[in-house]
């Protein structure tokens, strides 16, 4: 696209983006630390994952003060007015990601003497897809990819099967054995973060779509397969 | 031709707001010369009843051409003619043997600049229907009253109805020229940059007339501030080198509009 004819103009817009993605890259780090804190019992990293969550706060309050200067100052209209609006919206769900992987953090530090290693695994397939997800949908918000950014939004479904098997996993250990049930209860907590991690990574992708075509998404997301166990989603 | 033509056009911009929509003056075709220099090329838009239609583009892309085409100002020129059709109700403007005192009755403007005339503020409403209608001095007032509270500008200057109408503010000025335009009772109202001359005060308040004017009156709007366009317009026309480039609904071409040049425009990327 062709520069705007004032120049401070196009550095603004590119500030606000490189913000984002300064906060992209903080989230993921996050994510991978907590679930390496948490399937490792790493509490030293647990540590640092929450240390790192106001360094994420506080750029997305420079994103949304930056964003709100920009609109008293510039008038922004069409794609521009998207980019702003985007940088607002896709700042605050990666602020949200951070605060989920500082809650894992949070509870990897709590979760006790009873565990069960091979309950982690499930989610730790659940966190890498989360990662995949959060990932590519940063990529394509770098590289304004629809396809890419579509790609995620679909793939949504595969997350929420996983925590559905997860859920059920979780259930049978808590019925084999009740002293399991705070771990466990920890652990469906974490997973129930993972998938909303996906959740904010959809909402990403939409956000993307809607700034590159001026279009929104529809409003329907194409669902999983459904487990027998109701989740009570 | 042509109904079906029009209906391409508008067709390229599906909305909503369209749907149902009667079209009070509609352009077909439309050529404009200035001498040798051609300054529209084959434009083709419809103004819908009861909403307000705004033009934008950079200078000299024939948006106030067209907006003088519109009430046959050009007239006024020697070695200026258009060729094509303009509508209004299913009647050709352009037709030479139509009465334009008629027309103008029908289609008032309001220019850049507040026109006043320099006589008091009730002569200025006044002298207008006078030309028009043979009424009684009461339903003389009545009508220059209805006109002054049609334009805002009643409880302001009420109480001086004799004073100068160069004695007001810029702002109270530009409603006093819609006021009188207002006051011969028009179908169409054309403003050519009525704020461009105005304080922020005095354009809310044109443009919060602008919105209770379009009740009664078809409205089309040139206007070179994109904000203003956004507020006040139910459909916005992209003028660039004399060629109609987009039109659609104001909420489309201000948030995702599809041509190129227009985002480009309306973004500040022009070169």
């Amino acid at each position: 696209m062709s520069d705007h004819t004032v120049a401070a103009y196009d550095k603004e817009l590119a500030a606000l983006s490189q913000n984002i993605l300064e906060m992209g890259g903080i989230a993921e780090k996050m994510l991978i630390d907590a679930m390496d804190a948490l399937v490792t019992m790493n509490l030293e990293r647990a540590k640092t994952v929450v240390a790192s969550d106001p360094r994420l706060d506080a750029l997305q309050r420079q994103v949304e003060e930056f964003a709100i200067l920009t609109i008293a100052r510039r008038q922004p209209m069409a794609v521009d007015l998207r980019e702003i609006v985007a940088a607002i919206r896709v700042s605050a769900d990666l602020e949200r990601v951070g605060d989920l992987a500082k809650n894992i953090a949070k509870r990897t530090q709590k979760l006790g003497e009873a565990r069960i290693p091979r309950a982690a695994i499930g989610l730790k397939h659940m966190s890498d897809l989360a990662l995949l997800q959060l990932k590519n949908v940063l990529d394509a918000y770098a590289t304004r990819d629809i396809e890419k950014a579509r790609a995620v939004w679909e793939r949504d479904a595969e997350l929420d099967a996983l925590e559905d098997s997860v859920f059920r996993d979780l259930l049978t250990f808590m019925m084999e054995d009740p002293r399991n049930i705070t771990f466990c209860t920890h652990l469906l907590f974490c997973s129930k973060n993972i998938e909303r991690v996906g959740d904010h990574a959809t909402n990403i992708a939409e956000t993307i779509h809607y700034l590159v075509t001026g279009e929104q998404l529809p409003v329907e997301r194409p669902k999983g397969a459904t487990s027998s166990v109701s989740t009570g989603k | 031709m042509t109904d079906l033509q029009i209906k391409t056009d508008m067709s390229s911009t599906p909305t909503s707001a369209a749907h149902a929509r009667e079209d009070k003056l509609i352009v077909r075709n439309l050529d404009f010369f200035y001498g040798e220099s051609k300054a529209l090329k084959n434009i083709n838009l419809a103004l819908a009843t009861n909403t307000v239609t705004s033009f934008i583009g950079p200078s000299g892309c024939g948006k106030s051409t067209l907006l003088r085409i519109l009430n046959r100002m050009y007239d006024l020129y020697p070695g200026q003619r258009a060729e094509g059709e303009v509508l209004l109700d299913g009647q050709n403007l352009l037709d030479p043997k139509l009465d334009l005192n008629l027309l103008r009755a029908r289609v008032g403007m309001v220019f850049q600049k507040p026109t006043p005339f320099p006589m008091t503020i009730y002569e200025n409403i006044a002298f207008g229907i006078k030309l028009y209608e043979n009424l009684s001095k009461s339903e003389l007032d009545g009508r220059v009253e209805h006109a002054l509270r049609g334009a805002a500008l009643w409880n302001e200057v009420k109480d001086k109805l004799n004073a100068s109408g160069l004695s007001l503010s810029g702002g109270q000025q530009q409603r006093l020229c819609i006021a009188r335009t207002v006051a011969i009772q028009p179908e169409v109202i054309l403003f050519d940059e009525p704020c461009s001359a105005l304080d922020p005060i005095s354009t809310a308040k044109v443009e919060e007339l602008i919105d209770e004017l379009k009740e009664k009156y078809t409205i089309a709007i040139v206007t070179h501030n994109m904000q203003q366009a956004a507020r006040v317009s139910e459909f916005t026309a992209f003028m660039y080198l004399g060629e109609l480039v987009e039109f659609g609904p104001t909420t489309r071409l201000f948030t995702a509009p599809e041509k190129r040049q227009t985002q480009d425009y309306i973004t500040g990327r022009f070169g």
